[in-house]
């Protein structure tokens, strides 16, 4: 019988790690992701997880160590979060372009200097390119789902890649929520074993991790690039079956009140749960807005966020990263990307904010929809507005 | 042997460019990179295989007669061989010289 417990995410995004049954984990603590690894470390010691568990020397042996266990075919499991991110960074492209299904969950925390430890979203951008699926969820029980499909996609033959799952530093993962934790068996029956197609054996011995001239250099990149792209039809079917055996579904855009409204609020994260709270009290008033909420940062989700903006006419995107000296933050240069050669065109407006876990209040997104809608009108000089600093 | 790298399309290309079979590297025409080429005034050559020794591509065989030669499809041009010939044999030539 599944049964909702009231427990901390971060332990239980361990507790869905253990159910996924990882062969290993490799890890460095960093705040706000230490739970995670803490939580699995005393699984591991108590015997309740048959793993091997190797506490590194930092996230750059960290994410090393993990390309040698997902190399022999292990299940493989690490978080990490800002620093730590940036420290794993010269590993990451590795691990994709080698074609090794990792499983990372990213506590989102903001990247030094100054020092902060509170939630934004420099980190995950900041290896935007480095060839990992990236899925962001805005509350424990997505957290949850989402760590036990990120194994599914990752091991899947026709995709073959890393997956980080991000969820925001202390908003989520130092949290108690009513989280479903599920059934084992029902676990075991979603998630197939990992069967590595070329794991390194000696009785069948390979090379990995060879070099490219440039004669091929080009030919593997586009192969990788192929292959990320088509994993979003895996995606889409892991998610249509999760939805189908565990009740809850996912989209790479997720929609609220977006069919047919005017003016489009797009957010990732768990700050999105506040926003959808403003949404709520200005349709309330007779507003013509909705909100979507973007899962799925790689592959980036082209097709589906024309078809969720569609019928409006103001798209406003909030960034929680900044991207200094450049055109406003990563998803609205994306969304606007995404929408610029369309026929119709929409104004979007980009603001950036919720940095460094400053908070953002219902009242403070229902002014942030009202400006973007006046600047939509009168125009800006800007390339971005920079929401909530103090003059 | 599979396809020469130079007629490989995308789609040829192993899950994470997995190298399946031993010896792919002998493909590889490292010879490209070089700027000077080995030259070799085989009288003086006294068969003691020193350049064979030094030689970090490890291109340096016997030829037919018995001399020490450096097959330049893997030759980089590096030079180390010249300078440790102690009888002069090898003297490196820029790649244009004929």
């Amino acid at each position: 019988m599944t049964t909702r417990v009231g427990v901390e995410v971060s332990i239980a995004v361990a507790d869905a790690v253990k159910m996924c049954n990882a062969e290993v984990i490799a890890a460095y603590p960093i705040t706000p992701q230490t739970h995670i690894v803490e939580h699995l470390a005393e699984l591991v010691a108590n015997g309740e997880l048959d793993a091997e568990y190797i506490p590194v020397e930092s996230e750059h042996s960290a994410m090393s160590a993990c390309l040698g266990s997902a190399a022999s075919g292990a299940r493989t499991f690490t978080a990490t979060s800002s620093q730590g991110l940036a420290l794993m960074n010269e590993v990451l492209p590795v691990a994709s372009g080698m074609r090794l299904p990792i499983i990372m969950a990213v506590a989102n925390r903001a990247l030094s200097a100054p020092l902060s430890i509170w939630a934004d979203h420099s980190d995950m951008m900041s290896v935007r390119d480095t060839g990992w699926i990236q899925i962001i969820v805005e509350n424990g029980q997505q957290a949850v789902d989402n760590i036990i499909c990120a194994f599914r996609i990752a091991e899947d033959r026709r995709v073959l890649l890393p997956v980080m799952v991000h969820l925001d530093g202390f908003n989520l993962t130092h949290v108690i929520e009513p989280i479903i934790l599920p059934e084992q068996s029902e676990v075991n029956a979603f998630l197939p074993t990992n069967k590595y197609p070329l794991p390194l054996n000696p009785d069948k011995p390979v090379a990995m991790g060879g070099f490219a001239p440039p004669v091929i250099y080009t030919e593997a990149k586009w192969a990788q690039e192929v292959c990320i792209r088509d994993s979003k039809e895996v995606i889409l079917a892991c998610w249509d079956e999760f939805g189908k055996v565990f009740g809850r579904q996912y989209h790479p855009v997720e929609k609220y009140h977006s069919d047919g409204a005017k003016v489009i609020l797009l957010t990732m994260g768990s700050i999105s749960e506040t926003a959808s709270v403003a949404i709520d009290e200005m349709r309330a008033d007779d507003e013509n807005v909705g909100q979507v909420r973007l899962r799925l940062w790689r592959p980036f989700p082209f097709e589906e966020l024309r078809q969720a903006v569609k019928d409006a006419e103001i798209v406003i995107v909030l960034d929680r990263a900044i991207s200094l000296g450049g055109p406003g933050g990563p998803v609205a240069s994306e969304v606007k990307a995404a929408l610029y050669n369309q026929a119709r065109r929409l104004k979007v407006v980009a603001f950036v904010g919720a940095l460094g876990g400053r908070d953002i209040t219902v009242a403070g997104f229902k002014n942030m929809i009202k400006k973007g809608i006046e600047i939509a009108r009168t125009g800006s000089k800007n390339e971005y507005e920079i929401y909530g600093v103090r003059e | 042997m599979a396809k020469p790298e130079s007629e490989m399309t995308w789609r040829d290309m192993e899950i994470g460019n997995i190298v399946t079979e031993p010896g792919s590297a002998r493909q590889y025409e490292s010879g490209t990179w070089r700027s000077q080429r080995p030259t070799y005034d085989f009288k003086k050559c006294i068969k003691c295989g020193i350049c064979q020794l030094f030689c970090p591509e490890g291109c340096i065989e016997q030829n037919k007669d018995g001399n020490f030669e450096a097959n330049l499809f893997y030759c980089k041009g590096c030079g180390i061989c010249a300078r440790e010939c102690w009888p002069r044999v090898i003297k490196m030539v820029e790649e244009e010289e004929k």
